[in-house]
């Protein structure tokens, strides 16, 4: 438990440090390219309307304000998505930090899921001007995004630290995740409603923590409502079990990393 | 010396350290799927045979203030000691206590970003090492002066050469004001300007009491530096001592392991006739043999011949020659006896012979000697590079290789 407490006053420690990280990570992946910055938000745009053009056009889900819905779901899903997969890859792309530099290692893993998270939060405004066109006005209930965040970083953060504990030791790691994640994506209701899923496999679908996180997200944006406290609850009772458990995994082997890298 | 240091306060206190590495090979180093799932014991009926013992129990301590050079061969285990004490691997056992702000400069730059300029890369560096944002606005210029790149600190820094790129990150990380500070090779790199300004840094260090190791293989540096050399070979220490004392044995110690090596005794020593040359001294004004000397002071260099009676003799066609080098190469003084004017007549069977140096106006630095037997248009009898060598060193800081007696003279 001590040691808990240790690694995230060390990351307290290191906020700036931090800081600083996730300002380079957005940086530097638009660097060179002419737009630049702007790709932060074109592409989720461009995703959107790839998503909207086969669901709404092609195989028409029957929903009102589809594209709506889907938007509310995606946005964040790219967040789990790039944190997971960069995160995974956080310990081992940088080995040179490793292996060269007195360096806080689980700052690495927890920079990728901030730069996600930030890229997320700036692709916010967009999402909500997306959805107000819709007809769908924003919500006082948005003022509850935080606790939803909070719940859904615990899950996502512990997640990363132990993928990229993970990858260290099996590089396998990298490639087994990128699969699994597009099958998370479509076993997750992000493109269809919860309701479309046949009721003999409901239960199933329900045991999936990124069900509860995107219904969250969904419940704010889409429904205009507030959080459905129980399951958010749940989530947030997952999220710590998982950060727990990431911290621990990680702290256990972090001292081994520079012999692996 | 050594009761002296126990009474001080220790900086580095390292006890007992073993370090073990898992050897790891290019197929199943690291596990892969496929290896655990085929065979989940494999990785662990190995684990005994597969262990690379580097450090196998040694105590290493530096007192605080104390500059401590780390010499050995390669893969002698002196970066891996470095970088125990600096935290990035874990000790298998034993005890490491540090005490004091610690820096080390393992690879300069390690942390840069090739597409941000220098000065994005200054603050994302120095914070990596500990600053804040506070500390590096304040050291910022300082820190591009010494970097001498104020042209380019808003150029992408993959557009620096190698030169510019070591420069910022020594510049950086020599600023993050540590008590203990851990280098490893940085200065080896850069060109002798930027060497000169490193080096002047480290004995600005050094007289502001701070406590620095240094893993070095330029002996020279190692030596003019150091107050305490330690030779780390085989996993364990092989000498701690003054630099003078520690740095000989150990060149004593390459040159018989170098020696026993037969490609290397046909490039060291060459040549083929009557006569041949039996040995070499340096000796000091009382004819003593010698490996140290003050600049300034007189040097003989005494060669021993014998000639093959067997064989008709070389007659007058006959020099004996000594070359004075630096360890890269450089050649500081030539001569010999034909070239000086001289003519051997009569040669007995076997003797030496002597060349008197005044004055040793050189500067500190470790010089080797090669000696020649040869005839008057340079075909050799018996050429034997760097046969013996010697050391400068005085309490003065010196550069180049030529210290004439010199004055200054002040308005």
């Amino acid at each position: 438990m001590s040691s808990l407490v240790s690694h995230i006053s060390d990351l307290v420690r290191h906020r700036s440090l931090i800081g600083h990280l996730v300002g380079k990570e957005l940086k530097v992946r638009y660097r060179g390219s002419v737009l630049g910055f702007l790709w932060t938000f074109l592409n989720p745009l461009m995703l959107l309307g790839v998503y909207a053009l086969v669901f709404s056009v092609y195989m028409r889900i029957q929903m009102e304000n589809y594209a709506a819905f889907m938007f509310s779901g995606l946005l964040p899903w790219i967040w789990v998505h790039s944190s997971l997969v960069y995160g995974t890859n956080a310990i081992t792309e940088g080995e040179s930090l490793v292996t060269k530099v007195i360096f806080p290692l689980q700052v690495m893993p927890t920079v990728k899921v901030a730069a996600a998270l930030v890229n997320y939060l700036l692709g916010l405004p967009i999402l909500a001007a997306f959805i107000w066109l819709q007809g769908i006005p924003p919500s006082f209930n948005l003022l509850w995004l935080p606790f939803v965040l909070a719940a859904a970083w615990l899950f996502v953060w512990g997640l990363a630290l132990l993928l990229s504990t993970l990858n260290v030791f099996l590089r396998d790691t990298q490639y087994i995740i990128a699969n699994l994640l597009t099958l998370w994506f479509f076993l997750t209701p992000i493109l269809y409603p919860l309701s479309q899923v046949p009721e003999r496999y409901r239960w199933l679908i329900k045991l999936n923590p990124l069900t509860l996180m995107m219904g969250a997200f969904q419940n704010l944006f889409f429904r205009r409502q507030g959080p459905n406290w129980p399951e958010l609850g749940l989530l947030a009772l997952v999220g710590l079990a998982v950060a727990g458990v990431g911290m621990a995994v990680f702290d256990r082997y972090k001292e081994s990393f520079a012999e692996m890298v | 010396m050594d009761g002296a240091r126990a009474i001080e306060k220790l900086a580095i206190d390292v006890r007992d350290l073993v370090k073990d590495f898992r050897r790891v090979n290019i197929k199943g180093g690291f596990t892969s799927l496929k290896s655990v799932l085929l065979n989940p014991l494999a990785a662990h009926r190995h684990e005994g045979p597969r262990l690379l013992h580097v450090l196998k129990g040694l105590d290493f301590q530096a007192a605080q203030g104390e500059m401590v050079g780390l010499i050995g061969r390669n893969g002698s285990g002196k970066s891996t000691l470095l970088k125990i004490m600096a935290g990035i691997y874990k000790a298998t056992s034993g005890q490491v206590k540090i005490s004091g702000r610690l820096s080390a400069l393992i690879e300069l730059g390690a942390g840069f970003h090739p597409e941000f300029s220098g000065r994005e890369n200054i603050f994302l560096y120095g914070i990596i090492l500990g600053l804040s944002k506070e500390d590096i606005r304040a050291r910022f210029d300082a820190i591009v002066d010494f970097a001498e790149l104020a042209d380019y600190i808003d150029s992408p820094v993959r557009t620096y050469s190698s030169g510019m790129y070591v420069r910022l990150g020594f510049s950086v990380a020599v600023n993050t004001d540590p008590e203990i500070l851990l280098i490893d090779e940085v200065m080896a790199v850069g060109d002798a300007g930027f060497k000169r300004k490193c080096e002047a840094k480290i004995t600005e260090f050094k007289k502001a009491g701070k406590t620095i190791v240094l893993v070095s293989h330029d002996l020279d540096e190692v030596e003019r530096f150091c107050d305490r050399v330690v030779w780390l070979g085989q996993g364990v220490i092989q000498a701690d001592g003054p630099p003078g004392e520690v740095i000989r044995t150990y060149r004593d110690f390459i040159a018989s392991q170098d020696g026993a090596a037969p490609a290397q005794v046909g490039s060291d020593r060459w040549g083929e006739g009557p006569i041949r040359l039996s040995g070499l001294e340096v000796v000091d004004r009382d004819g003593q043999p010698r490996s140290t000397f003050r600049p300034g002071e007189p040097l003989a260099v005494r060669i021993a011949y014998s000639q093959d009676q067997d064989q008709p003799g070389p007659g007058r066609d006959l020099a004996f020659g000594v070359a004075l080098t630096k360890a890269d190469g450089t050649l500081v003084f030539g001569t010999n006896t034909h070239l000086d004017g001289l003519t051997i007549e009569a040669l007995p069977g076997s003797g030496k012979v002597e060349l008197n140096l005044e004055r040793l106006d050189l500067a500190n630095g470790l010089y080797y000697l090669d000696a020649a037997i040869h005839t008057r248009d340079g075909k050799p009898f018996d050429y034997w590079t760097k046969a013996s060598s010697f050391t400068v060193r005085s309490d003065l800081e010196q550069d180049g290789v030529y210290y004439p007696p010199h004055t200054w003279t002040l308005p």
